[in-house]
């Protein structure tokens, strides 16, 4: 998938709008009251955030399937920045501005 | 639900437009970052506009960007979406007794339309179910006007983005946008110490096992780090919904 269009991302898509869909109504598209089990509740705390985790970790510490080998890289500074950033004033917008702004000079000036 | 001219005439459609207004500079910036993700992580134009009007949902579309580029099978990105979007169970939860009283396709489109922020505004606003007839319709469109004004926002930032996108080289790496966006709401989450950990664990786990077909990496690491969080619970945290909520 290189800036073209195929068939196959687009089903993949319309699979994602039914997860959107499925996760905002969940309790309400039957009918009856109905509940999940205890073990279920507690899967909804560490879920969300260990999928963000095992997505943007490997984004930002390998290249081409291996661990990155050198600490020049941008990518781990903006991450790093971004995510100060965070704790210091909240707000995801100012994150990922810091994050670029931190990144970019790297990247495009120095070529990490 | 906006475009039904019923729902707009009443007082509090307005209010709802209105009180959404002063997010909707933020909810469009976000918007427009994650057009440009989306394109310059590789997808094709229409796909991006397709995600956009479809998917409506920004983590899990930053979150599939990868997976898609990276050819991961179907069942992969579904499944990363679902654990992405689990935030959303919950409120679903909270917003039941508000929206039972109308017929499904209706209270199905009202859950689609509504988002974090929505979902934050509308329950602080009206903090108990409507009890007669005339409350249930004013929280109506309340709700209506409140996302009206967050999908119009997003969505006309997000085609901005994506238009914008096609005039910016691909190696200035603007792709990694998303993925800052992403480290922001990870962050957010990150409320206990148990979260943190399984965060931990998730990354550690996907990147050790980066080498499995499939993407199968992401899946692991989830489960991996779901599983590993429940043990410790159980082992150490003696009342697990106070020291959580």
């Amino acid at each position: 998938m290189k800036g073209e269009t195929d068939l196959w991302s687009l089903a993949v898509i319309v699979g994602l709008a039914g997860m959107s869909v499925l996760t905002r109504c969940f309790f309400f598209i039957l009918d009856r009251p109905w509940g999940l089990p205890e073990w279920a509740h507690r899967a909804l705390h560490y879920a969300p955030i260990a999928a963000l985790a095992a997505v943007i970790v490997p984004e930002i510490v390998m290249t081409q399937g291996h661990l990155v080998s050198t600490w020049q890289d941008a990518r781990i500074f903006g991450a790093l920045a971004g995510a100060a950033y965070y704790f210091w004033r909240r707000g995801v917008l100012g994150t990922m501005l810091v994050g670029m702004a931190v990144y970019l000079p790297l990247h495009l000036g120095l070529g990490w | 639900m906006f475009l039904s001219a019923d729902v707009r005439r009443r007082p509090a459609f307005r209010e709802g437009v209105l009180n959404m207004a002063p997010m909707a500079v933020g909810i469009g910036a976000w918007g427009l970052m994650t057009g440009v993700a989306m394109v310059k992580s590789g997808m094709s134009v229409i796909e991006a506009m397709a995600m956009t009007l479809l998917v409506y949902a920004g983590s899990s579309q930053l979150a599939a960007i990868p997976l898609l580029v990276a050819g991961a099978p179907a069942w992969v990105v579904l499944a990363t979406g679902f654990c992405v979007n689990l935030r959303f169970v919950v409120f679903s939860l909270h917003l039941r007794p508000y929206l039972m009283h109308m017929p499904r396709w209706r209270r199905m489109l009202h859950g689609y339309l509504t988002a974090d922020l929505s979902y934050a505004t509308f329950t602080t606003r009206y903090p108990r179910p409507p009890a007669d007839l005339a409350e249930q319709r004013e929280q109506e469109a309340y709700l209506t006007g409140g996302y009206c004004t967050t999908w119009c926002a997003w969505m006309g930032m997000s085609t901005v983005g994506i238009a914008l996108a096609n005039f910016i080289p691909q190696a200035w790496g603007l792709g990694f946008a998303g993925v800052l966006s992403l480290v922001g709401i990870l962050c957010s989450m990150a409320t206990t110490r148990l979260r943190i950990l399984s965060a931990l664990i998730a990354g550690a786990t996907a990147v050790a096992a980066y080498a499995l077909p499939l993407k199968l990496n992401i899946v692991t690491g989830i489960g991996v780090a779901v599983l590993l969080c429940f043990w410790l619970e159980k082992q150490f945290v003696r009342d697990a919904i106070k020291a959580d909520l």
